[in-house]
């Protein structure tokens, strides 16, 4: 297999017989490239659907207070439910198992300056773990800890394009902006994959905001990232134990639809699951597809060419070749021939992904097309394999056929 | 060299049995030109392939110089045609992509023999022939009577024990037909075994011993006055 002479006696008949050489090279690479380039787009699609997703973490629940629509145990309908620092309290002794951070989210907009320079922003009195569930991204500082929140510090995360707006090129890392007629300290800036009104956002230590409003302890929403090992099923009973908790607590009646809302990304991320499932299937099959299509490209080029060399094989065997080395011979070169031109389509493919990147993305949602270099190389392989089992039939055949019969077909 | 007792074959054509050779008795001695004649269908190309192991027999024995030719796999055939025979025929059957001098180096490759060596050899045996310096040619840049002497020395390179030629002239003009057939004679002379499948009587004329086939058997086997080619 490895001796030097059949190696000689390979690139021989390779380089002599350019047509056929190139036909069965040509096969493969092209089997592999559109393989590969495929396959990549399907990814590409797969990313930009995940990308949609991608904003919020997917473990997490919003729990918001609105009004209750049923009297209940002497209070009238429409109430106005509230939630206070001390059921985040509860909430958090209560439920340890389920959770993994929990924080309050008070909603407020208002001007925020710096110099010269104002403009109105949203912004959002959080504890620390808010920034796990909503996926915030520090690019310089920090974000808030649980010290600001104890000590009501008036320090202030901006947006990147809060920060963009106000300083411009300035470094605003320890600056003072104001904001309600007091100054704020800036202690860090951050970015958010979810797009541009993410970034208009500025976050303070919600104890500070409740002291600043109106010195009271309401907390608006309440938002929870439980622990993703708890799987789907969990999430589901734990929504159900808190929403039964919660209405308990501020008595609202069990049959009341409304007073407390759950959000919970477990019931989409089941229904993103499903998606994602089918997007993968359809990536699967077009991929198993074009394998078998440059497979069956292979193998009518294989037949051909043992056809092709019948008679050459023949000569070969009245002269003294044994069927072992004649089966080896164009196994041999079928393998050699394929894995040079797979290779070859495989980096071209790859190379294709690559100068496409995301410029496909605003018209066709194809985000970063890739494809995963084992799944190529598994591809590759498997075609090889082919080629060489498609080659291995004729080739015996052409073995076993008798010389003299070989010789007589011109 | 050869001993053939009591050989039978036959070909199977669709429900009919085509009985080619009928009880063929022959024996070949070291250093005889042997022409086997006879009109086509008389089983003379059969007497050949068998003799040459690129067909099997169905009954009888064969012998190769003491060796009993009998249970052949295609391998041990192999072995067999590369160690004991070398062939020539009609279509010159050179490989059209190699050169001369590879293709008359191809059966010591089968052989193991290493490159520097088996280019010597060929070499040497193209001269022999008369086409040193047509060595990197192709065959079809070659005529037709080069061709065969390329195919003669591919046969005589491995130094077989029998020369096996299935109608070496057939496909050549009579002049070329002599040069190509004188060459066989001086090969002959220096006391190779050959074997000549041939239907042309003047070509017969020229070897030493006529064996005339006719409908699966021998009619007539006797020694002949070598006329020389040229």
């Amino acid at each position: 297999m490895f001796s030097r002479d059949r190696w000689f006696e390979i690139f021989d008949s390779i380089k002599k017989n350019k047509l056929r050489t190139f036909l069965s090279g040509f096969t493969v690479a092209l089997g592999i490239l559109i393989f590969v380039v495929l396959f990549g787009f399907g990814n590409g699609l797969d990313n930009t659907f995940e990308k949609f997703f991608k904003d919020d973490a997917l473990n997490t629940m919003r729990i918001i207070p609105s009004r209750t629509s049923k009297p209940y145990m002497g209070y009238k309908a429409n109430r106005r439910i509230e939630f206070i620092n001390e059921d985040l309290e509860d909430i958090s002794k209560r439920f340890e198992f389920y959770i993994d951070g929990i924080t309050p989210r008070i909603s407020e907009s208002g001007d925020i300056g710096y110099k010269l320079k104002s403009n109105n922003y949203s912004i959002r009195g959080v504890a620390p773990s808010h920034q796990k569930n909503e996926m915030t991204i520090m690019m310089e500082g920090r974000y808030i800890n649980g010290l600001d929140v104890e000590n009501k510090e008036r320090n202030v995360v901006l947006g990147r394009l809060v920060a963009q707006d106000l300083f411009g090129d300035e470094e605003p890392i320890g600056k003072f902006v104001s904001g309600s007629g007091r100054s704020w300290k800036v202690i860090g800036v951050y970015q958010d994959d979810g797009g541009d009104n993410e970034e208009r956002i500025v976050y303070v230590p919600y104890t500070t905001l409740q002291l600043i409003k109106k010195n009271n302890d309401d907390i608006g929403q309440i938002i929870i990232t439980y622990k993703p090992e708890i799987g789907y099923g969990g999430a589901v009973a734990f929504e159900d134990q808190i929403k039964k908790y919660l209405k308990q607590k501020k008595f609202i009646d069990p049959k009341d639809r409304r007073g407390i809302y759950i959000r919970s990304a477990a019931k989409d991320l089941k229904e993103n699951d499903q998606f994602s499932t089918a997007l993968s299937s359809i990536i699967l099959f077009v991929g198993i597809g074009t394998l078998i299509a440059g497979i069956i490209g292979i193998s009518n080029i294989m037949v051909f060419v043992v056809k092709e060399r019948t008679k050459e094989l023949g000569i070969r065997k009245a002269i003294g070749a044994t069927p072992r080395s004649i089966i080896g011979m164009i196994l041999q070169e079928a393998i050699f021939i394929t894995t040079i031109s797979g290779y070859v389509g495989l980096f071209v493919g790859i190379g294709i992904l690559k100068l496409v990147g995301n410029t496909l993305e605003e018209d066709y949602y194809i985000t970063d097309p890739f494809v995963d270099l084992n799944t190529a190389i598994t591809a590759t392989i498997l075609l090889i394999g082919f080629g060489a089992f498609a080659g291995y039939l004729p080739a015996k055949r052409a073995a076993e056929i008798k010389p003299i019969e070989a010789m007589r077909d011109n | 060299m050869i001993s053939i007792k009591n050989l039978h074959k036959s070909y199977k054509m669709g429900s009919n049995s085509l009985h080619v050779l009928k009880g063929i008795n022959f024996d070949v001695n070291e250093g005889e030109l042997v022409a086997i004649m006879g009109s086509s269908g008389s089983g003379k190309s059969t007497l050949l392939n068998i003799l040459g192991m690129l067909d099997l027999l169905d009954k009888g024995s064969y012998d190769l110089d003491g060796v009993p030719i009998k249970n052949l796999d295609e391998t041990k055939a192999a072995n067999y045609r590369n160690k004991f025979l070398g062939f020539v025929f009609q279509s010159f059957n050179l490989i059209n992509y190699k050169t001369a001098l590879e293709n008359v180096t191809l059966p010591l490759y089968y052989q193991g023999m290493n490159r520097k060596e088996r280019e010597n050899l060929a070499i040497e045996y193209l001269d022999q022939v008369g086409l040193k310096d047509w060595a990197a040619h192709l065959p079809s840049e070659l005529s037709g009577g080069q061709k065969q002497r390329v195919a003669i020395a591919r046969a005589m390179v491995s130094q077989p024990k029998v020369l096996l030629a299935d109608e070496p002239t057939g496909a050549l003009d009579s002049q070329t037909s002599k040069e190509v057939m004188a060459l066989i004679q001086e090969i002959n002379s220096k006391g190779k075994t050959i074997l000549i499948v041939t239907h042309e009587e003047d070509i017969a004329q020229m070897c030493s011993r006529i064996v005339r086939l006719k409908d699966g058997i021998i009619m007539e086997d006797k020694k002949n006055k070598m006329k020389k080619a040229i």
